[in-house]
């Protein structure tokens, strides 16, 4: 799907402060068998919300009616593992944008840039604040700048500087995703294909 | 290529895309969500593999969500107009197996797959990688992917192998020398006077584990042994077609000058039948060594190292053959092709299954299934006691009712050995198909050079 246009999003954050969640944690591997891309959000984090018997676990932050929002912010290394795109899928379907941590692993990375959803890495120190902010005020926000390449914490002001792919960039900030511009590309294919000669 | 972008990837034609039950159905509803079809669907082709059972395949399905799988692909290629191999088709098998068997594979063709083994087609001199679920989609709406120039490194081996080494034990030795991640990042090519001397078969065993070593592909420069096996078959060339079509794959060398990221040399006199021992393929040995001694691993590794023996329940320095199994497969899109049933056939003919032993005869295809019975391959298997199955990916990854026990050990001539590949809990041993026969006739690890 074109995915959202994205260049500036300001919202209140999930926070995820464990360290290496890796894809089994994100979307246990029992869900691979699913034909849809949809619904993974209802079992996203899937043993960590819910008891062997389906009853929401209070205790997690997902459950926690004091947080909500577009941000999931995580601790460091997140998205470790497998290369399956369905954690990425199950991110975006429960509602995320954007994810911020401190690193992320690669392929999980690439995973989500090319199904809508930001990864947003920040030092480790920026990280921690923002951890701060929230546990001071849930409702504490994040805003993200794509055009600038920004990060900011609403409450202290602090900013920082985040990294991404140039053509990842103009894909977010047009709303387009790979297929959309490989679309976009459909006579120079064509060509390609007829000089070729089949 | 097509395009390039600037600061990011290329745009890349492809000219063959396989697809099967597991990566497909996310991508096909992709397109429907779009409004959209496929762009060239007869460059794509589709059959069930990984979920299918492989005893009565004219039954439906047992597993629930295996079904569905399976089911879901049907509706998709009928909908969207893609050819499929389905359970029960005479051309049905695992999508490596078929691509090349049917000639689908070409010398020369960017060859993509939502599946790591793809680089198997690599072995006729085709750019063949695996792709993932976005990518499918990207190809069914373009016949295009994105994708950043990869490093090139190359592999030499000369010489002439020793009795009872085969490509499968070559490619074993290479990644037990750079290990599991040895070659992230590059595109592989293997070249040398061994290399030159295998069969197509032998050919794609290799090509097939290059991702095994972290590679994104390997491939084969091709050449009268890639003609001759590509010539007659179903989607070859045909007449005058054909002589052009090979005029133009003869060009398709690496020039002498060529420039390597990184280039390796092997003897072929130093490889001997190989059999891993831990839970990654980089980690074997040769059949007839031992399982390195802890001082021997980088202290960085020891960790990785013990856990593994655990799993196996091995310990360190400790020689392999003798060790009891009780598993043998043979079978997947390494070593599932009909010139492995034979070497498997040739060394039990005339012997009997172990007692100890549970054995899985699994070929690659319908195509490979019909000539083993042709070839009378399928007979001597079950006179020495051996069950020979219905095609598909089996026990190679388990997704189906294949799997070994917990705690069980099995000799296996597919291409991963993790944790619980080959069902919860299950110990796999990596080997050639003359090593499983070895193993299956004798109930232990055994060299199949004291056999022959
Ligand atoms: S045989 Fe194994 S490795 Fe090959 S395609 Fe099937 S599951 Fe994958």
């Amino acid at each position: 799907m074109a995915i959202e246009k994205f260049n500036i999003l300001t919202s209140t954050c999930v926070p995820l402060p464990a360290e290496n969640v890796d894809t089994d944690q994100i979307i246990p591997a029992r869900f691979l068998k699913a034909t849809s891309r949809e619904g993974f959000g209802e079992n996203l984090f899937r043993d960590w919300r819910y008891d062997k018997d389906n009853t929401p676990r209070k205790e997690f932050v997902l459950n926690s009616p004091e947080y909500s929002g577009k941000i999931l912010v995580a601790g460091r290394n997140f998205g470790s593992g497998s290369s399956r795109e369905h954690a990425a899928w199950a991110i975006f379907d429960y509602g995320f944008r954007v994810v911020v941590s401190s690193f992320f692993a690669d392929i999980f990375k690439n995973n989500a840039m090319n199904n809508g959803l930001l990864p947003v890495q920040v030092s480790a120190n920026f990280l921690k604040n923002i951890f701060n902010e929230i546990e001071k005020d849930s409702q504490a926000q994040l805003e993200i700048h794509l055009e600038k390449q920004e990060i900011r914490l609403l409450s202290t002001g602090e900013r920082e500087k985040f990294e991404i792919n140039a053509y990842k960039k103009l894909c977010f900030l047009n709303g387009y995703d790979d297929i959309d511009f490989l679309l976009s590309k459909k006579e120079k294919i064509i060509a390609f294909e007829q000089q070729r000669g089949g | 290529m097509v395009d390039s972008v600037q600061d990011g990837p290329d745009v890349l034609y492809i000219d063959r895309h396989y697809i099967h039950e597991v990566t497909s159905p996310q991508a096909f509803s992709g397109l429907r969500k779009r409004g959209i079809s496929l762009f060239r669907p007869e460059r794509t082709l589709a059959t069930a593999d990984h979920n299918i059972p492989t005893q009565h395949q004219e039954l439906p399905i047992r597993e629930k969500l295996s079904r569905i799988q399976v089911e879901t692909l049907s509706e998709n290629c009928k909908e969207f107009d893609v050819e499929l191999y389905g359970l029960g088709h005479p051309h049905n098998g695992i999508v490596h197996v078929i691509g090349a068997e049917l000639g689908f594979t070409q010398p020369g063709m960017t060859i993509v797959c939502g599946d790591s083994h793809t680089s198997t087609h690599g072995a006729f001199g085709s750019i063949a990688f695996g792709i993932g679920t976005s990518e499918v989609e990207m190809v069914f709406a373009s016949q295009c992917v994105l994708q950043p120039k990869p490093k090139k490194m190359r592999i030499n081996i000369e010489g002439a192998l020793g009795k009872a080494v085969t490509s499968k034990d070559i490619i074993l030795y290479i990644i037990s020398q750079i290990s599991a991640s040895g070659a992230t990042g590059y595109f592989v090519e293997y070249a040398g006077s061994t290399i030159r001397s295998l069969s197509m078969e032998a050919r794609m065993t290799i090509c097939n584990m290059s991702i095994e070593m972290g590679a994104r592909g390997g491939l084969i420069a091709p050449d009268e042994i890639t003609f001759d096996y590509m010539n007659g078959r179903e989607f070859a060339p045909k007449d005058a077609d054909w002589d052009s079509a090979v005029e133009s794959w003869k060009l398709l060398q690496t020039e002498p000058d060529a420039v390597f990221d990184k280039e390796l040399y092997y003897r072929a006199e130093d490889i001997h039948p190989m059999i891993t021992y831990g839970t990654n393929p980089g980690m074997g040995t040769a059949i007839d060594g031992n399982i390195p001694k802890l001082e021997e691993i980088p202290a960085d590794e020891q960790p990785s190292f013990k856990k593994a023996l655990e799993y196996m329940n091995f310990v360190p320095g400790m020689k392999l053959a003798e060790h009891p199994i009780d598993y043998v497969f043979l079978g997947s899109c390494t070593n599932g092709r009909i010139e492995d049933i034979r070497a498997f056939a040739s060394l039990v003919k005339g012997k009997k299954k172990a007692g100890n032993v549970t054995a899985w005869i699994v070929p690659g295809s319908k195509q490979v299934e019909k000539q083993a019975y042709e070839e009378g391959l399928a007979e001597i298997l079950e006179q020495a006691g051996f069950e020979f199955r219905q095609p598909g990916c089996s026990a190679c990854l388990a997704m189906n009712e294949d799997k070994i026990p917990a705690g069980k050990y099995s000799v296996s001539t597919s291409n991963r050995n993790f944790e619980g590949r080959q069902g919860p809990g299950a110990r796999t041993l990596l080997a050639s198909p003359l090593t499983a026969a070895a193993a299956a006739v004798t109930g232990k690890i055994t060299n199949p050079a004291d056999l022959l």
